[in-house]
Protein backbone atom coordinates (compact mmCIF):
# COMPACT_ATOMS: atom_id res chain seq x y z
CA UNK A 1 0.00 0.00 0.00
CA UNK A 2 1.79 3.35 -1.29
CA UNK A 3 1.94 6.11 1.18
CA UNK A 4 1.34 9.49 -0.11
CA UNK A 5 3.22 12.86 0.22
CA UNK A 6 0.98 15.58 1.79
CA UNK A 7 1.69 18.90 2.77
CA UNK A 8 0.16 19.87 5.70
CA UNK A 9 -0.13 23.78 6.60
CA UNK A 10 -0.66 23.88 10.55
CA UNK A 11 -1.08 26.91 12.13
CA UNK A 12 0.44 28.75 9.39
CA UNK A 13 3.63 26.30 8.82
CA UNK A 14 4.31 23.77 6.24
CA UNK A 15 4.91 20.22 6.96
CA UNK A 16 5.66 17.46 4.03
CA UNK A 17 4.78 14.34 5.37
CA UNK A 18 5.04 10.51 3.53
CA UNK A 19 1.47 9.09 4.93
CA UNK A 20 -0.50 5.92 4.72
CA UNK A 21 -3.57 6.76 3.22
CA UNK A 22 -6.10 5.50 6.16
CA UNK A 23 -3.89 7.74 8.47
CA UNK A 24 -6.93 10.68 9.80
CA UNK A 25 -5.79 14.46 10.27
CA UNK A 26 -6.56 14.27 14.09
CA UNK A 27 -3.94 10.89 14.16
CA UNK A 28 -1.74 12.83 12.13
CA UNK A 29 -1.85 16.44 14.03
CA UNK A 30 -1.56 14.32 17.46
CA UNK A 31 1.49 12.10 16.45
CA UNK A 32 3.12 12.91 13.31
CA UNK A 33 3.25 17.53 13.63
CA UNK A 34 3.58 16.71 17.65
CA UNK A 35 0.20 19.02 17.99
CA UNK A 36 -1.39 17.36 21.34
CA UNK A 37 -3.98 19.65 21.68
CA UNK A 38 -6.47 18.19 19.62
CA UNK A 39 -8.17 15.49 21.44
CA UNK A 40 -9.07 12.15 20.49
CA UNK A 41 -12.86 11.24 21.97
CA UNK A 42 -15.01 9.24 20.61
CA UNK A 43 -13.17 8.69 17.08
CA UNK A 44 -16.69 8.55 15.73
CA UNK A 45 -17.76 12.06 14.98
CA UNK A 46 -19.96 12.36 17.89
CA UNK A 47 -18.27 14.14 20.85
CA UNK A 48 -16.61 16.92 18.52
CA UNK A 49 -12.96 16.65 20.64
CA UNK A 50 -11.24 16.52 17.39
CA UNK A 51 -12.78 19.90 16.10
CA UNK A 52 -10.13 21.59 13.90
CA UNK A 53 -10.66 24.59 11.41
CA UNK A 54 -10.18 23.54 7.82
CA UNK A 55 -10.40 26.35 5.34
CA UNK A 56 -12.37 28.35 7.88
CA UNK A 57 -14.79 25.28 8.83
CA UNK A 58 -14.74 23.85 11.75
CA UNK A 59 -14.97 19.76 11.04
CA UNK A 60 -14.34 16.77 13.14
CA UNK A 61 -10.53 15.71 12.31
CA UNK A 62 -11.50 12.17 13.23
CA UNK A 63 -13.27 12.04 10.37
CA UNK A 64 -11.18 13.59 7.34
CA UNK A 65 -8.13 11.91 5.78
CA UNK A 66 -5.15 13.81 5.98
CA UNK A 67 -3.84 12.66 2.35
CA UNK A 68 -7.53 14.82 2.06
CA UNK A 69 -6.44 18.36 3.91
CA UNK A 70 -2.69 18.35 1.54
CA UNK A 71 -2.81 21.88 0.70
CA UNK A 72 -6.08 22.86 2.69
CA UNK A 73 -4.86 25.54 5.75
CA UNK A 74 -5.79 23.85 9.19
CA UNK A 75 -5.91 26.16 12.34
CA UNK A 76 -5.73 24.09 15.65
CA UNK A 77 -6.28 25.32 19.75
CA UNK A 78 -2.33 25.38 19.08
CA UNK A 79 -2.66 28.29 16.52
CA UNK A 80 -5.32 30.59 17.94
CA UNK A 81 -2.72 32.56 20.78
CA UNK A 82 -0.92 35.10 18.17
CA UNK A 83 2.06 37.39 19.42
CA UNK A 84 1.70 35.30 23.13
CA UNK A 85 -1.99 37.03 23.71
CA UNK A 86 -4.68 34.36 23.97
CA UNK A 87 -7.54 34.40 21.30
CA UNK A 88 -10.63 36.43 22.92
CA UNK A 89 -12.44 32.96 23.15
CA UNK A 90 -9.73 31.31 24.93
CA UNK A 91 -9.71 34.37 27.17
CA UNK A 92 -13.29 33.89 27.97
CA UNK A 93 -13.16 30.18 28.60
CA UNK A 94 -10.48 30.91 31.38
CA UNK A 95 -12.59 33.81 32.81
CA UNK A 96 -15.70 32.39 32.77
CA UNK A 97 -14.34 28.65 34.50
CA UNK A 98 -15.89 27.34 30.79
CA UNK A 99 -13.54 24.54 31.49
CA UNK A 100 -13.37 21.37 34.06
CA UNK A 101 -11.34 18.21 33.39
CA UNK A 102 -10.55 20.06 30.14
CA UNK A 103 -10.50 17.25 27.48
CA UNK A 104 -13.14 18.59 25.51
CA UNK A 105 -12.18 22.40 25.53
CA UNK A 106 -10.33 22.64 22.35
CA UNK A 107 -13.07 21.07 20.64
CA UNK A 108 -15.31 23.62 21.65
CA UNK A 109 -13.36 26.42 21.63
CA UNK A 110 -12.86 25.63 17.75
CA UNK A 111 -16.36 24.70 17.36
CA UNK A 112 -16.92 28.45 18.80
CA UNK A 113 -14.52 30.59 17.20
CA UNK A 114 -15.74 28.88 13.91
CA UNK A 115 -19.27 30.01 15.15
CA UNK A 116 -17.85 33.69 15.64
CA UNK A 117 -15.80 34.07 13.14
CA UNK A 118 -19.06 33.36 10.72
CA UNK A 119 -21.64 35.81 13.04
CA UNK A 120 -21.38 36.59 16.33
CA UNK A 121 -24.70 37.69 16.75
CA UNK A 122 -26.38 34.73 17.30
CA UNK A 123 -28.72 34.31 20.29
CA UNK A 124 -28.02 32.05 22.99
CA UNK A 125 -30.40 29.22 21.98
CA UNK A 126 -28.88 29.63 18.81
CA UNK A 127 -25.39 28.76 20.27
CA UNK A 128 -26.39 26.21 22.41
CA UNK A 129 -27.92 24.27 19.37
CA UNK A 130 -24.56 24.84 17.13
CA UNK A 131 -22.68 23.74 19.72
CA UNK A 132 -24.70 20.26 19.58
CA UNK A 133 -21.85 18.20 18.48
CA UNK A 134 -19.79 18.84 21.34
CA UNK A 135 -20.31 17.05 24.38
CA UNK A 136 -18.85 17.85 27.73
CA UNK A 137 -18.45 14.68 29.75
CA UNK A 138 -18.13 16.43 33.12
CA UNK A 139 -21.63 18.34 31.85
CA UNK A 140 -20.02 21.81 32.36
CA UNK A 141 -22.16 23.45 29.57
CA UNK A 142 -23.52 26.44 31.64
CA UNK A 143 -20.31 28.07 32.00
CA UNK A 144 -18.75 26.70 28.21
CA UNK A 145 -22.04 28.57 27.30
CA UNK A 146 -21.27 31.38 29.53
CA UNK A 147 -17.56 31.54 27.73
CA UNK A 148 -18.68 31.21 24.08
CA UNK A 149 -21.65 34.18 24.88
CA UNK A 150 -19.13 36.60 26.35
CA UNK A 151 -16.52 36.00 23.28
CA UNK A 152 -19.27 36.56 21.25
CA UNK A 153 -20.01 39.92 22.49
CA UNK A 154 -16.49 40.72 22.60
CA UNK A 155 -15.87 39.95 18.84
CA UNK A 156 -19.29 41.59 17.99
CA UNK A 157 -18.56 44.64 20.10
CA UNK A 158 -15.07 45.03 18.61
CA UNK A 159 -16.02 44.28 15.05
CA UNK B 1 -8.72 0.83 10.03
CA UNK B 2 -7.31 -1.23 7.56
CA UNK B 3 -4.99 0.29 4.81
CA UNK B 4 -6.00 0.72 1.38
CA UNK B 5 -4.45 2.28 -1.88
CA UNK B 6 -6.04 5.69 -2.25
CA UNK B 7 -6.40 7.64 -5.83
CA UNK B 8 -7.74 10.91 -5.84
CA UNK B 9 -8.30 11.31 -10.23
CA UNK B 10 -9.37 14.31 -11.90
CA UNK B 11 -12.13 13.04 -14.35
CA UNK B 12 -15.21 11.16 -13.68
CA UNK B 13 -14.19 8.86 -16.34
CA UNK B 14 -10.89 7.99 -14.60
CA UNK B 15 -12.99 7.92 -10.89
CA UNK B 16 -15.65 5.33 -12.96
CA UNK B 17 -12.96 3.10 -13.86
CA UNK B 18 -11.58 3.05 -10.78
CA UNK B 19 -15.04 2.06 -8.93
CA UNK B 20 -15.77 -0.29 -11.43
CA UNK B 21 -13.02 -2.81 -9.39
CA UNK B 22 -13.58 -5.16 -6.78
CA UNK B 23 -13.20 -3.68 -3.30
CA UNK B 24 -13.47 -0.50 -4.38
CA UNK B 25 -15.19 2.48 -2.66
CA UNK B 26 -15.95 6.19 -3.43
CA UNK B 27 -15.07 8.79 -0.67
CA UNK B 28 -16.84 11.79 -0.88
CA UNK B 29 -17.46 13.90 2.75
CA UNK B 30 -16.08 10.79 4.00
CA UNK B 31 -18.54 10.92 7.15
CA UNK B 32 -19.77 7.54 6.59
CA UNK B 33 -17.23 5.48 5.09
CA UNK B 34 -14.67 6.38 7.53
CA UNK B 35 -16.83 5.24 10.51
CA UNK B 36 -17.19 2.16 8.32
CA UNK B 37 -13.41 1.89 7.98
CA UNK B 38 -12.86 2.34 11.54
CA UNK B 39 -15.47 -0.08 12.66
CA UNK B 40 -14.06 -2.95 10.16
CA UNK B 41 -17.71 -2.90 8.78
CA UNK B 42 -16.14 -1.51 5.39
CA UNK B 43 -12.63 -2.84 4.41
CA UNK B 44 -12.33 -1.55 0.94
CA UNK B 45 -8.84 -2.05 -0.85
CA UNK B 46 -9.29 0.78 -3.24
CA UNK B 47 -10.71 4.29 -2.04
CA UNK B 48 -11.15 6.44 -4.59
CA UNK B 49 -11.74 10.25 -3.32
CA UNK B 50 -14.33 12.49 -5.58
CA UNK B 51 -13.02 15.35 -4.43
CA UNK B 52 -10.58 16.57 -7.02
CA UNK B 53 -13.20 16.58 -9.85
CA UNK B 54 -14.29 19.57 -10.83
CA UNK B 55 -17.53 20.53 -11.52
CA UNK B 56 -19.60 17.89 -8.88
CA UNK B 57 -20.05 20.43 -6.31
CA UNK B 58 -22.07 24.24 -6.09
CA UNK B 59 -25.98 24.90 -6.33
CA UNK B 60 -26.79 26.90 -9.11
CA UNK B 61 -30.66 27.90 -9.84
CA UNK B 62 -31.00 27.93 -13.21
CA UNK B 63 -32.80 30.21 -15.94
CA UNK B 64 -35.82 27.90 -16.04
CA UNK B 65 -36.15 28.04 -12.31
CA UNK B 66 -34.63 24.29 -11.75
CA UNK B 67 -32.16 24.16 -9.10
CA UNK B 68 -29.19 21.74 -9.95
CA UNK B 69 -27.49 20.47 -6.11
CA UNK B 70 -24.13 19.20 -6.92
CA UNK B 71 -23.46 15.44 -5.78
CA UNK B 72 -20.01 17.26 -3.67
CA UNK B 73 -21.74 19.98 -2.69
CA UNK B 74 -21.67 20.14 1.68
CA UNK B 75 -24.37 19.07 3.37
CA UNK B 76 -24.23 22.46 5.27
CA UNK B 77 -24.17 24.57 2.00
CA UNK B 78 -27.61 22.81 1.29
CA UNK B 79 -28.84 23.79 4.26
CA UNK B 80 -27.39 27.96 3.63
CA UNK B 81 -28.42 27.97 0.10
CA UNK B 82 -30.82 30.93 -0.08
CA UNK B 83 -32.15 29.28 -3.51
CA UNK B 84 -32.93 25.53 -1.40
CA UNK B 85 -34.28 27.51 1.55
CA UNK B 86 -36.94 29.54 -0.55
CA UNK B 87 -37.66 27.17 -2.89
CA UNK B 88 -37.53 23.88 -1.28
CA UNK B 89 -37.38 24.15 2.32
CA UNK B 90 -37.87 20.69 3.11
CA UNK B 91 -34.41 19.73 1.93
CA UNK B 92 -32.90 22.53 3.54
CA UNK B 93 -34.57 21.78 6.82
CA UNK B 94 -33.68 17.76 5.99
CA UNK B 95 -29.96 19.05 5.53
CA UNK B 96 -30.21 21.21 8.76
CA UNK B 97 -31.40 17.51 10.92
CA UNK B 98 -28.22 15.39 9.97
CA UNK B 99 -25.26 15.52 12.98
CA UNK B 100 -23.45 18.49 13.81
CA UNK B 101 -22.30 21.58 11.97
CA UNK B 102 -18.95 20.01 11.87
CA UNK B 103 -20.37 16.93 10.28
CA UNK B 104 -22.60 18.78 7.64
CA UNK B 105 -19.27 20.29 6.80
CA UNK B 106 -17.55 17.44 5.67
CA UNK B 107 -20.85 15.29 4.77
CA UNK B 108 -21.83 16.01 0.92
CA UNK B 109 -25.51 15.68 -0.54
CA UNK B 110 -24.44 12.88 -2.47
CA UNK B 111 -22.96 10.64 0.03
CA UNK B 112 -26.03 10.76 2.32
CA UNK B 113 -28.12 9.95 -0.89
CA UNK B 114 -25.55 7.16 -2.46
CA UNK B 115 -25.04 5.67 1.32
CA UNK B 116 -29.05 4.87 0.76
CA UNK B 117 -29.71 5.04 4.28
CA UNK B 118 -33.79 4.91 4.64
CA UNK B 119 -33.65 7.50 7.35
CA UNK B 120 -31.08 9.59 5.69
CA UNK B 121 -32.51 13.38 6.84
CA UNK B 122 -32.09 15.08 2.42
CA UNK B 123 -34.20 12.39 1.36
CA UNK B 124 -37.61 13.19 2.36
CA UNK B 125 -36.71 16.12 1.00
CA UNK B 126 -35.29 15.38 -2.46
CA UNK B 127 -38.58 12.96 -2.95
CA UNK B 128 -40.96 15.83 -2.28
CA UNK B 129 -38.39 18.23 -4.58
CA UNK B 130 -39.03 15.31 -7.68
CA UNK B 131 -35.36 15.78 -7.64
CA UNK B 132 -33.95 14.13 -10.83
CA UNK B 133 -30.32 12.14 -10.56
CA UNK B 134 -27.51 12.54 -12.97
CA UNK B 135 -25.49 9.27 -12.99
CA UNK B 136 -22.18 8.80 -14.88
CA UNK B 137 -20.29 5.68 -15.49
CA UNK B 138 -18.27 3.73 -17.99
CA UNK B 139 -20.95 3.81 -20.83
CA UNK B 140 -22.31 7.48 -20.46
CA UNK B 141 -24.65 9.22 -18.47
CA UNK B 142 -28.08 8.72 -17.18
CA UNK B 143 -30.70 10.24 -14.87
CA UNK B 144 -32.94 8.35 -12.40
CA UNK B 145 -35.46 10.15 -10.65
CA UNK B 146 -35.11 9.94 -7.25
CA UNK B 147 -37.89 7.54 -6.12
CA UNK B 148 -36.60 4.90 -8.55
CA UNK B 149 -33.33 5.04 -7.31
CA UNK B 150 -33.02 2.90 -3.90
CA UNK B 151 -33.91 -0.73 -4.24
CA UNK B 152 -33.47 -1.81 -0.14
CA UNK B 153 -31.94 -0.62 2.39
CA UNK B 154 -27.87 0.47 1.64
CA UNK B 155 -29.12 -0.66 -1.60
CA UNK B 156 -29.52 1.06 -4.89
CA UNK B 157 -29.65 0.38 -8.52
CA UNK B 158 -26.11 1.96 -9.35
CA UNK B 159 -23.88 -0.51 -11.61
CA UNK B 160 -20.80 -0.90 -10.72
CA UNK B 161 -18.75 2.21 -11.29
CA UNK B 162 -21.43 4.45 -11.35
CA UNK B 163 -21.47 7.70 -9.72
CA UNK B 164 -24.24 9.98 -8.34
CA UNK B 165 -22.90 13.61 -10.39
CA UNK B 166 -25.64 16.18 -9.46
CA UNK B 167 -29.50 16.36 -8.24
CA UNK B 168 -31.69 18.20 -10.38
CA UNK B 169 -34.79 19.91 -8.59
CA UNK B 170 -37.18 20.42 -11.75
CA UNK B 171 -39.64 23.24 -10.55
CA UNK B 172 -39.87 25.20 -7.10
CA UNK B 173 -42.57 24.06 -4.74
CA UNK B 174 -44.66 27.03 -2.88
CA UNK B 175 -44.39 25.32 -0.25
CA UNK B 176 -42.78 22.07 1.44
CA UNK B 177 -41.56 21.58 5.27
CA UNK B 178 -39.81 18.15 6.99
CA UNK B 179 -40.16 17.20 10.52
CA UNK B 180 -37.58 14.68 11.96
CA UNK B 181 -39.12 12.52 14.58
CA UNK B 182 -36.24 11.97 17.04
CA UNK B 183 -35.16 12.54 20.43
CA UNK B 184 -31.94 14.80 20.73
CA UNK B 185 -31.81 18.12 19.20
CA UNK B 186 -28.86 17.27 17.10
CA UNK B 187 -27.09 14.29 16.75
CA UNK B 188 -29.87 11.91 16.25
CA UNK B 189 -30.76 9.40 13.54
CA UNK B 190 -34.34 9.47 12.24
CA UNK B 191 -37.06 7.21 14.17
CA UNK B 192 -39.19 8.79 11.07
CA UNK B 193 -38.78 11.65 8.37
CA UNK B 194 -41.82 13.44 6.56
CA UNK B 195 -41.75 15.65 4.19
CA UNK B 196 -44.81 17.37 2.18
CA UNK B 197 -44.32 19.82 -0.75
CA UNK B 198 -47.50 21.87 -1.88
CA UNK B 199 -47.96 23.40 -4.85
CA UNK B 200 -51.62 26.06 -4.44
CA UNK B 201 -53.43 27.95 -6.75
CA UNK B 202 -56.46 30.48 -5.27
CA UNK B 203 -56.30 27.75 -1.83
CA UNK B 204 -56.52 24.78 -4.03
CA UNK B 205 -53.87 22.07 -3.88
CA UNK B 206 -52.83 21.41 -7.58
CA UNK B 207 -50.06 19.22 -6.91
CA UNK B 208 -48.63 17.65 -3.59
CA UNK B 209 -46.07 15.53 -2.92
CA UNK B 210 -45.33 13.24 0.94
CA UNK B 211 -42.09 12.17 1.17
CA UNK B 212 -41.54 9.71 3.96
CA UNK B 213 -38.25 8.02 5.37
CA UNK B 214 -37.29 5.45 7.91
CA UNK B 215 -40.92 3.57 7.43
CA UNK B 216 -40.58 1.31 4.69
CA UNK B 217 -37.10 -0.73 3.56
CA UNK B 218 -36.39 2.11 1.28
CA UNK B 219 -37.40 6.17 1.28
CA UNK B 220 -40.93 5.96 -0.49
CA UNK B 221 -43.52 8.94 -1.87
CA UNK B 222 -47.15 8.28 -0.19
CA UNK B 223 -48.78 8.34 -3.58
CA UNK B 224 -51.86 7.43 -2.56
CA UNK B 225 -52.04 10.36 0.26
CA UNK B 226 -50.93 12.52 -2.66
CA UNK B 227 -53.97 12.09 -4.78
CA UNK B 228 -56.58 12.40 -2.45
CA UNK B 229 -55.06 16.05 -2.46
CA UNK B 230 -54.68 17.36 -5.60
CA UNK B 231 -57.64 19.92 -6.98
CA UNK B 232 -58.69 20.54 -3.19
CA UNK B 233 -58.53 22.69 -0.34
CA UNK B 234 -56.81 21.63 2.89
CA UNK B 235 -59.91 20.85 5.43
CA UNK B 236 -59.57 19.08 8.49
CA UNK B 237 -61.40 16.23 7.04
CA UNK B 238 -59.16 15.76 4.42
CA UNK B 239 -56.15 16.31 6.43
CA UNK B 240 -57.37 13.11 8.53
CA UNK B 241 -57.82 11.08 5.55
CA UNK B 242 -54.32 11.88 3.65
CA UNK B 243 -52.49 10.92 7.69
CA UNK B 244 -54.47 7.96 7.18
CA UNK B 245 -53.26 7.43 3.84
CA UNK B 246 -50.09 8.18 4.43
CA UNK B 247 -49.70 5.35 7.11
CA UNK B 248 -50.89 2.72 5.19
CA UNK B 249 -48.30 3.55 2.99
CA UNK B 250 -45.81 2.66 5.59
CA UNK B 251 -44.33 -0.70 6.25
CA UNK B 252 -42.06 -0.18 8.78
CA UNK B 253 -39.99 -2.10 11.26
CA UNK B 254 -39.49 -2.28 14.89
CA UNK B 255 -36.02 -1.84 15.89
CA UNK B 256 -34.30 -0.69 19.22
CA UNK B 257 -35.13 3.11 18.30
CA UNK B 258 -38.90 2.52 18.44
CA UNK B 259 -41.69 -0.13 17.81
CA UNK B 260 -43.71 -0.21 14.21
CA UNK B 261 -46.49 0.56 15.65
CA UNK B 262 -45.42 4.11 17.02
CA UNK B 263 -43.56 4.46 14.05
CA UNK B 264 -47.10 4.26 11.52
CA UNK B 265 -48.73 6.23 14.32
CA UNK B 266 -46.46 8.71 14.10
CA UNK B 267 -46.47 9.07 9.85
CA UNK B 268 -50.38 9.99 10.44
CA UNK B 269 -49.63 12.28 13.09
CA UNK B 270 -46.45 14.11 11.19
CA UNK B 271 -48.00 13.67 7.73
CA UNK B 272 -50.84 15.99 8.77
CA UNK B 273 -48.28 18.68 10.49
CA UNK B 274 -45.76 18.52 7.86
CA UNK B 275 -49.03 19.07 5.49
CA UNK B 276 -50.73 21.84 7.18
CA UNK B 277 -47.08 23.87 7.59
CA UNK B 278 -46.67 23.53 3.97
CA UNK B 279 -49.74 24.87 2.68
CA UNK B 280 -49.64 27.38 5.78
CA UNK B 281 -46.36 28.54 3.67
CA UNK B 282 -47.60 27.99 0.22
Amino acid sequence: MAKHHVNLKVNGDEHDLLIEPRKTLLAVLRDTVGLTGTKEGCSTGDCGACTVIVDGKAVTSCMVLAVTASGKEITTIEGLASDGELHPVQQAFINTGGYQCGFCTPGFIMASKALIDENPDRSEEEFRHALGGNICRCTGYTKILEAVLKAAEEVSATA
Amino acid sequence: MKNFEFYEPTTLAEASRLFAQEHAQLLAGGTDIIIGMKALTEAPQSVISLQKIPGLAGITAEADGSISVGAMAKVREVELSPDIQQHHTALAEGAAEIGSIQIRNLATIGGNIAHASPAADTVAGLLVADAQVDIAGEDGERTVPINELFTGPGQTVLAPGEIITRFRLPSPTSGSHYIKHKIREVMDLAFIGVAAAVNLENGVITNARIGLAAVAPTPIRATEAENLLAGNELTPELLAQVGEAAAAAATPISDLRCSAEHRTEMVDVLTRRTLQTAVDRA
